[in-house]
């Protein structure tokens, strides 16, 4: 792995589950390709190799959480010519941003003995709150051919080929009858970007939104359609606040349906 | 010798990233701190107001890794607190993405993170140049794997299938016996895979564990039984409180679980096959005792042997689900909802994940507990450092530093499950 003229990759972990970085891991027919056509100077995941920077691609997975990861996003940012960030935690603060909507500090207590032994923001962000981003590949997880694209355009200097249109073009495509039309299932689809391949409707159950908002999303209309269809106002505020919570227009529609 | 210092900055290979600190005095180990300083994430303390069926999705999101063992220890625990018989056909799938899980999870551990440790590589990539049929088998072993995973709960990572009650869509008799057609070869691979394993030069090391796992009247454990030790313990799940107690020490962020008494205890791979031996397949049985391991298998390097094993048993189970299916009638078992509260025990591949939650009368989480595998055996990786430092303090800097990262990967502490980051220092003033 240190043929010098390759391009040189690392990969980044924030707070995170690791499951978006394991994706790459998980292209087992891709894997070896992969690792053919780039130098990999960084990735501890996977590997004791360290070669130090500059690199010309990084992959950013999870969010920033405590004041150390804060400073740590700023010397990746300038050792990285192409900064991609990956995953949910990394584009809209995970999972583990519930806690913008509270005080951190009762969580802390909630689970921890000795709160004093713990060090962390009141707020989980996306790395794009903290530094410039190039490109910010969503999903939780994300999607591996999505990964392997998005890596091969860099690769190639050209713009990845992936859609920000919503999870109910995919689903058409794929041929499933609609949750929504057919069940009443509430499914956040309409609003929620495409790159699974609109995997839930194809297992009988509505999209929880785990790709994050599509462009122009029209949440307030589609959480009309859901409070018509029986939703009280806090299980909206559930569906619109899970692994995208922070994402803005998500937010904004949580926000509206609490009291 | 005896007063020098060895500084390794950062822990790779495993999940999650740590730190560890060996401090050895003239000659004496005096201390070995093993440290996570993986950012905390909450989950239990957002948990509470959830709704109770979204336990299994948020809870995957622990680990990317073991994804189901979170969703399963979540949707059984639900299913204790209102009483849900899950069984027939819908549990014998339950079984059968555990075994996805168990396969894709250990081929991980066992070729790209540990073995490069025993070949002397830095990665897989490394060992594929030298060794590339070894890696391509390995990876086609995995993928089955992560098939399985991939056509019962969606995809691999995170699956969306899994639900309390059953799963929102079951397989179709073709779906699974294109799947048993992938499967075949790969239980091919393990069978090799064991004795390959098996084959590896360990590190001359025994200790005296006090291993915890399920136990099954009739199976392998996956997602039921009692929990036992080698050491007498035999409890139900629901008294796992009563006997475990988790610790807050002021070098990790990673809580740390004891038993009552303060003793560490194992869980994992190791533990498993010590308490149930007689209940894996026979196929695995022999080939685990033709490749020379014991029935009682006390060193913890030879982990990777036994994980190996355990793929092979869940390959030849998943077969022998596959072959017996038929299509339940319905995905899922119809409940009603009522304030309880319930518990929940799987065995990930790492070692047993514990969930208690209770819940209101409208199914909203009121309090949330998960002890994950890591927190249980981070006592022990200590334990076993402090030992290996030991007996092994005579080899070079370099080569001792090695044995450690080993030994901590003999757990592969799954870090981010114990919610949280490996870095190594040896300190010898
Ligand atoms: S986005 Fe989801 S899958 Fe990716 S690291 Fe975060 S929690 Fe894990
Ligand atoms: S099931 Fe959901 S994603 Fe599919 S078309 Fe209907 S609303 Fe859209
Ligand atoms: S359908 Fe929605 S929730 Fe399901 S995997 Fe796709 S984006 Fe995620």
């Amino acid at each position: 792995m240190s043929d010098g003229k390759k391009p040189k990759l690392a990969v980044w972990k924030f707070a995170s589950c690791d499951g978006c970085q394991l994706s790459l891991l998980d292209c087992e027919d891709e894997l070896l390709a992969v690792a053919e056509a780039v130098q990999i100077c960084y990735f501890p995941e996977a590997t004791d190799t360290f070669v130090k920077g500059p690199y010309d691609v990084s992959l950013v997975e999870g969010s920033i959480t405590t004041p150390h990861d804060a400073e740590r996003i700023h010397g990746i940012r300038r050792s990285s010519k192409t900064l991609i960030t990956i995953g949910a935690c990394a584009t809209a603060g995970g999972i583990q941003a519930l806690r913008n909507f509270r005080d951190v500090k009762d969580f802390t207590r909630i689970v921890y003995a000795s709160p004093e032994y713990i060090d962390t923001l009141g707020k989980s962000t996306p790395i794009a709150d903290h530094v410039k981003v190039d490109f910010e590949l969503r999903g939780c997880p994300i999607n591996k051919s999505q990964l392997i694209e998005v890596i091969a355009a860099f690769l190639a200097g050209r713009k990845p080929n992936v859609p920000a249109y919503s999870v109910c073009m995919e689903c058409k495509r794929r041929g499933t009858v609609c949750v929504m039309v057919a069940h009443g299932t509430a499914c956040l689809g309409p609003v929620t970007q495409a790159g699974c391949g609109a995997i839930c409707p194809a297992y009988d159950r509505g999209c929880y939104g785990c790709f994050g908002p599509k462009e122009t999303p029209n949440t307030s209309s589609l959480a009309h359609w859901f409070g018509e269809h029986g939703k009280h106002n806090r299980e909206l505020v559930r569906m619109f606040r899970s692994y995208n919570a922070y994402a803005e227009p998500f937010r904004a529609e949580s926000e509206a349906h609490e009291q | 010798m005896s007063n020098r210092r060895i500084k390794v900055d950062y822990m790779t290979r495993v999940e999650g990233e740590g730190a560890l600190t060996v401090r050895i005095k003239n000659g004496q180990v005096q201390d070995v701190k093993f440290r996570i300083f993986e950012p905390p994430r909450f989950f239990e303390a957002f948990l509470r107001g959830r709704d109770h069926r979204e336990a299994p999705d948020i809870t995957a999101r622990i680990c990317g890794i073991c994804p189901i063992a979170y969703q399963m220890s979540a949707v059984h625990a639900m299913e204790d607190a209102f009483g849900v018989e899950v069984g027939g056909q819908l549990r014998a799938l339950r079984r059968l993405i555990y075994c996805g899980e168990w396969i894709e999870s250990h081929v991980l551990h066992i070729f790209m993170l540990h073995a490069p440790d025993f070949l002397g590589y830095p990665d897989v990539i490394a060992v594929s140049k030298d060794h590339p049929e070894l890696v391509q088998k390995a990876l086609q072993l995995k993928k089955a794997g992560n098939e399985i995973v991939a056509l019962l709960g969606g995809r691999e990572i995170h699956p969306v299938n899994v639900r309390v009650g059953g799963f929102y869509r079951t397989p179709s008799r073709r779906e699974l016996d294109e799947l048993a057609e992938k499967l075949k070869p790969a239980r091919d691979i393990a069978l090799d895979a064991v004795s390959w394993t098996a084959s590896l030069p360990f590190p001359d090391v025994e200790r005296d564990y006090e291993f915890v796992a399920l136990s099954h009247p009739d199976e392998y454990p996956f997602c039921e039984g009692r929990l036992v030790s080698n050491k007498g313990l035999n409890i139900a799940i629901r008294e796992y409180d009563a006997h475990f107690a988790e610790q807050h020490v002021a070098h990790s962020n990673a809580l740390q679980s004891r038993n009552k008494d303060g003793g560490a205890y194992k869980v994992g791979p190791l533990a498993r096959y010590n308490l149930n031996f007689d209940k894996l397949r026979p196929i695995a049985r022999q080939a685990a005792l033709e490749a020379g391991l014991k029935k009682d298998c006390r060193n913890p390097f030879m982990s990777i042997a036994v994980r190996a094993v355990e793929t092979l048993h869940a390959c030849d189970e998943a077969l022998a689900i596959i072959e017996q299916y038929e299509p339940p009638e319905a995905p899922c078992v119809e409940y009603e909802v009522s304030a309880a509260t319930g518990y929940g025990c799987t065995e990930a591949p790492r070692g047993i994940c514990y969930h208690r939650y209770s819940v209101d009368n409208e199914g909203l989480i009121v309090d949330a507990q998960i002890v994950p595998p890591t927190s249980q055996n981070q006592p022990t990786i200590e334990a076993d450092l402090e030992h290996v430092v030991r007996q092994f303090m005579n080899l070079p800097d370099d080569e001792l530093t090695k044995r450690c990262e080993m030994t901590v990967r003999n757990y592969d502490p799954c870090i981010s499950c114990a919610t949280h980051f490996l870095k190594l220092n040896i300190i010898r003033d």
